[in-house]
């Protein structure tokens, strides 16, 4: 069974979403980690670039799998996890924590649509066969 | 321990048989400041040495000549030596790409008559024989498609449709040809979503591109159906030819409604995998993409041969290769096609299809679950060890890394992505009943382990030169090239 | 039935497991109406004894030859052993080795080749092949609009110089034209047969993305490649080089060009043991400095450990490619060009660092005695005032198609005419010399080409 958090927001495509007064974290599920397996690499943007709403913003890889990270919403990248580049292994250990992978200021305060807790374990539960 | 070739070499060795002539010392005429000063990394071995280190390497590969090799999609059946040892003839060998016409009037004999024998198999009007594999295969058809709806000043149409089940070649080619990529679901009877492939549809749909039998095993039922639907909306068809072993000298793809067509050569016409190439991927097309067609190509006036060119072909998508693509695997193909000839080409995908039924038929009996059980297998079929996985912990992974303990090559794993835990099984008609019935025990006593001693199976291979290898590690700390200092 | 071992009582066995009655039933999910195939252009088949009869004739109208072309396909000597062993069925019918451990010998050996390519270019990976010259130079050209290309521009420009191989100029053309890509066409110097350097300056923009450099080019002719590859690094564009790997064990490798060398190396390996068997196959070989690796196209192996700590090989950084990352991979290559590359690593190893070199010094050394020797010749001169490498391009003073129409009569291939690739050089050949070709050979060459010009008709038809 994994793990999701009740505090955070969720997509479809399996990031998780912390909310913060002027920013927000991104990073990916632990159901989304264990489909992925090991980690091998992690490819970030660079801060101060700028996405829109559902534009790729970084890449996973794993030895079978790539896997694109959306944003949720348009944004300004404002920080990025050094540690995962250095360690891509942390978002299989803690996808919360410290494998978080980007910080991004929205560029407006339109709450994007985000998935509660109970609607991302329903999406879990139906693509498991 | 196995050493690499640098651990051998020792400095100032060499095989001086393989000198040219008397060592010469510099070449004053070329300056100085454009000489390589350092030695590169290469061995330095005797001849013995260099001969019994890469024979000796050899002996660690499964291969055809030594194992079963079931791998779906691959058509791994029996590369005849007669067909290798043909086209290894001098003429043939040491015969330069950029002869005259006079003098290479032979090997275009052999190309032409190939060109002719596979625009039969597959119901076409023109072939071009230049694509290196499928992939280019596949990047020269999706071009050529591109090519007619843009001589139409047709330039809305940016979308290719694909199969979810398609081979990751598919939507990589079409990418490379500048298209956006539309994937439609497959139903659970194994063909394509009608309702979702009419949905997808519309102005900016340039073509489609299938394989039929598909990549799930199965024949894509409703696939004249699927041809007018596209046809109508303005789209062209594209016939991705790895699973034409099942189908040859049965069915056409030019009667399905496919505009063009590749052909694996490397698969269906028996020409060796190499480990990892080279392969053959011909296209060939119908009236409409005739012009557009890769040079170069055969032709023939009277009863001699020449080549057409991009003057005689204004239209075409131009030239994929420096020269005639891997025209030694072409004429190993001909030669194939050559021995078999009407009857034998009939017969290899009869066979092929009786075998993998066969097999089917026998794994279902004994409790493996197939992916389709209420179709028909075509020349490959799937079952998926779900169940397995979730019952006794061990993978379809696991299970192909015990085959290769019993002698036997695993079969394709994890593709088609669709289907979880699967295993895509393609004996081809090579192969005898034994060697099948061989196959088959050796899975029900793999399932029976996996249910007594569940470690053999998670644990295999125990008997190859290496046990399974970490291949995160390999990802992670990426060791690409050997180092002195290493 | 050729290669089909069932007998009728297997047959039988295996229909009644099944539980039909006729092969034919197998087929009846296929419509009807699509159930036709008549094979009309495939002749009846034939026996091994019978095929090789016709094979034997049609090898033997092409045979015979002394050759004297290169252009892009070379003859060399290949020792015995080479394809001895690489024809050994472990290594010619083994695939691609997905299953590590069932293919320990072909991932060793890549990963050899990988070292051995990486150090003849002077730079830090390699890939397991591509399927040709041509189509490594449009790998490269590709890799480097990923590489270059972060400013997500509409369109990106190649500086593509006219003494590139003018087929592999229209197989990139062929290819990269699908995904918005211009080559810009860098003109050569009439006297020295070199890229015209103050040109360059003037064809660069902000949509110049790289640009390519061969050593030796087309016609033999060797560039001044620090100074390119320093104005490349000035410019801030990327170099991709093209070049002759049997030449880089004699001639400074693409990795010490300039002061920090090339981003991308890359050409054709059929110098390396591979026959010219009609063009093909051959295989492409691509490098690069070790910060581009996750954009390289093609198959790469690693080395790594097993369970126990053994060493052994895998594929690695697999989820560039198709089978993983589908459309958005960085090819949609997949069978590459595995026994070709098997070939070359025997070859490579059997010839070494000094064997390598001294093939090179042999054929550099039997193309000055060529010129010298054709250049006696009234009517015969030479074009481009330069260093060469292996290859030279001859003016003579009679129609070209005339002159080798009657030369191959003879018996010699005298060279590649230029003139479709390059009208302005209508009246001019590329001839070359491998270590292949003895003084007497070439002997031979200028008395047919001499009596050619003098109209003399041949003394004893060959």
């Amino acid at each position: 069974m994994s793990n999701i958090p009740a505090k955070l927001h969720y997509t479809k495509t399996h990031e998780w979403v912390k909310k913060d007064d002027d920013t927000i974290t991104i990073g990916i599920t632990d159901h989304a980690q264990t489909m992925l397996g090991d980690l091998v690499y992690v490819e970030l943007p660079e801060v101060e670039t700028h996405f829109d709403g559902g534009q790729e913003i970084a890449v996973v890889e794993s030895v079978k799998a790539a896997a694109d990270i959306y944003c949720p919403i348009p944004g300004e990248v404002v920080e990025i996890n050094e540690a995962v580049i250095e360690n891509p292994q942390l978002v299989n250990e803690d996808p919360y924590g410290k494998g978080w992978l980007v910080r991004v200021r929205p560029f407006d305060k339109t709450a994007p649509e985000l998935l509660s807790a109970a609607e991302y374990t329903k999406v879990v539960a139906s693509e498991a066969h | 321990m196995s050493n690499l070739i640098f651990d051998i070499s020792r400095k100032g060795r060499r095989a001086m048989s393989q000198r040219p002539g008397a060592d010469l010392k510099v070449c004053d005429d070329i300056p100085a400041s454009m000489l390589r000063k350092d030695v590169p990394q290469l061995p330095e071995v005797s001849e013995l040495q260099a001969v019994r280190h890469y024979t000796n390497l050899s002996r660690k590969n499964f291969s055809i000549d030594t194992h079963f090799y079931p791998l779906g999609s691959c058509t791994m059946k029996y590369n005849p030596r007669g067909v290798h040892k043909l086209a290894m003839m001098d003429g043939f060998l040491n015969h330069h790409p950029l002869s005259l016409e006079e003098n290479s009037q032979g090997m275009m004999a052999c190309l032409y008559e190939l060109q002719e024998m596979l625009k039969s198999v597959t119901g076409m009007k023109g072939a071009a024989l230049s694509p290196m594999a499928g992939a280019q295969g596949e990047f020269a058809g999706v071009a050529m498609i591109r090519a007619y709806h843009r001589a139409r000043n047709d330039l809305e149409r940016d979308e290719i449709l694909v199969p979810d089940a398609a081979h990751g070649t598919n939507p990589a080619s079409a990418v490379q040809c500048g298209f956006k990529v539309r994937e439609i679901p497959t139903g659970a009877d194994g063909n394509v979503d009608i309702e979702a492939l009419k949905a997808a549809v519309g102005p900016k749909t340039a073509g489609i591109m299938l394989t039929n039998p598909s990549t799930l095993g199965v024949f894509e039922e409703k696939i004249q159906e699927i041809a007018k639907i596209i046809h109508q909306a303005g789209g062209l068809l594209y016939y991705d030819g790895a699973n034409f072993n099942a189908i040859l000298g049965k069915v056409r793809p030019g009667d399905m409604g496919f505009d063009v067509v590749h052909l694996n050569l490397h698969k269906t016409f028996a020409t060796p995998h190499g480990g990892g190439g080279p392969g053959s991927g011909p296209v060939v097309a119908n009236e409409r993409l005739l012009p557009y067609l890769p040079i170069p190509r055969v032709a023939k006036e009277g009863d001699k041969y020449r080549w057409l060119t991009e003057k005689d072909c204004p239209q075409t998508i131009g030239r994929l290769s420096a020269f005639m693509g891997n025209a030694g695997i072409l004429l190993r193909a001909y030669f194939y096609a050559r021995l078999l000839g009407k009857e034998g080409l009939h017969r290899a995908s009869e066979f092929a299809t009786l075998n993998a039924n066969y097999i089917m038929a026998r794994l279902e009996a004994a409790g493996f679950t197939l992916a389709y059980p209420d179709r028909r297998a075509s020349h490959e079929f799937i079952i998926t060890l779900k169940k397995e996985n979730k019952e006794l912990h061990v993978s379809a992974l696991d299970f192909a890394k015990r085959l290769l303990d019993y002698g036997f090559h695993a079969p394709t794993m994890y593709f088609p992505l669709l289907v979880p835990e699967c295993l895509l099984i393609e004996p081809t008609e090579t192969e005898s009943k034994e060697t099948l019935d061989g196959f088959v025990d050796a899975m029900i006593k793999i399932l029976d382990e996996a249910r007594t001693d569940p470690a053999l199976v998670t644990g295999a291979p125990h008997t190859l030169p290496v046990r399974r290898l970490d291949d995160v590690k390999a990802a992670r700390e990426l060791d690409l090239i050997y180092n002195a200092q290493n | 039935m050729p290669f089909i071992p069932h007998t009728r009582e297997d047959i039988q066995e295996m229909l009644k497991t099944i539980g039909i009655q006729q092969i034919e039933t197998l087929f009846d999910e296929i419509p009807d109406s699509l159930r036709h195939a008549p094979l009309d252009s495939i002749p009846d088949g034939l026996s091994e004894m019978e095929l090789t009869r016709i094979a034997r004739t049609r090898a033997s109208q092409d045979s015979g030859l002394l050759c004297f072309l290169g252009a892009g396909s070379y003859e060399h000597h290949i020792p015995a052993a080479v394809w001895d062993v690489t024809a050994r069925g472990e290594f010619m019918t083994a695939y691609t080795p997905y299953q590590a451990e069932a293919s320990q010998g072909t991932l060793q050996l890549i990963y050899e080749f990988q070292t051995m390519m990486a150090s003849l270019m002077a730079l830090e990976v390699s890939n397991a092949s591509l399927y040709d010259g041509a189509t490594a130079l449009a790998e490269a050209v590709l890799m480097a609009v990923r590489l270059g290309g972060k400013k997500q521009q509409k369109r990106a420009r190649i500086l593509m110089p006219a003494s590139i191989h003018p087929h592999y100029r229209s197989a990139v053309q062929a290819i990269v034209y699908q995904q918005n890509i211009e080559l810009i066409s860098v003109p050569y110097l009439e006297a020295t047969g070199a890229i015209d350097t103050k040109a360059l300056n003037q064809l660069l923009d902000d949509e110049t993305v790289a640009i390519v450099i061969p050593q030796p080019n087309f016609f033999g002719v060797l560039e001044d490649v620090d100074a390119l590859t320093d104005w490349a690094r000035e410019k801030e564009i990327l170099s991709i080089a093209v070049v002759n790997p049997v030449a880089m064990s004699l001639l400074k490798a693409p990795g010490q060009w300039g002061t920090q060398g090339v981003d991308i190396a890359c050409g054709e390996g059929q110098p390396l043991g591979i026959p010219m068997s009609s063009g093909g196959p051959y295989y492409g070989f691509l490098c690069c400095k070790k910060s581009h690796v996750r954009q390289m196209p093609g198959r790469i192996v690693g080395r790594t450990v097993d369970l126990n700590g053994k060493q052994g090989f895998v594929l690695t950084l697999q989820a560039r490619e198709q089978h993983i990352r589908r459309a958005k991979a960085t090819s949609n290559i997949c069978t590459n060009q595995g026994l070709m590359v098997t070939a070359s690593t025997i070859y490579m190893s059997l010839l070494g660092p000094e064997g390598l070199r001294q093939v090179a010094l042999t054929c550099h050394e039997h193309a000055r005695e060529l010129k010298k020797i054709l250049t006696n010749i009234q009517g015969v001169t030479s074009v481009f005032n330069s260093p060469f490498f292996h290859e030279i391009v001859l003016r003579v003073n009679k129609p070209v198609d005339v002159m080798l129409a009657e030369l191959a009569r003879r018996g010699i291939q005298g060279g590649y005419a230029l003139k479709d690739a390059y009208p302005e050089l209508s009246d001019c050949i590329l001839v070359c010399a491998t270590e292949t070709k003895t003084i007497e050979d070439m002997m031979t060459y200028a008395k047919h080409l001499a009596d050619v010009f003098e109209g003399r008709k041949q003394a004893c038809p060959t």
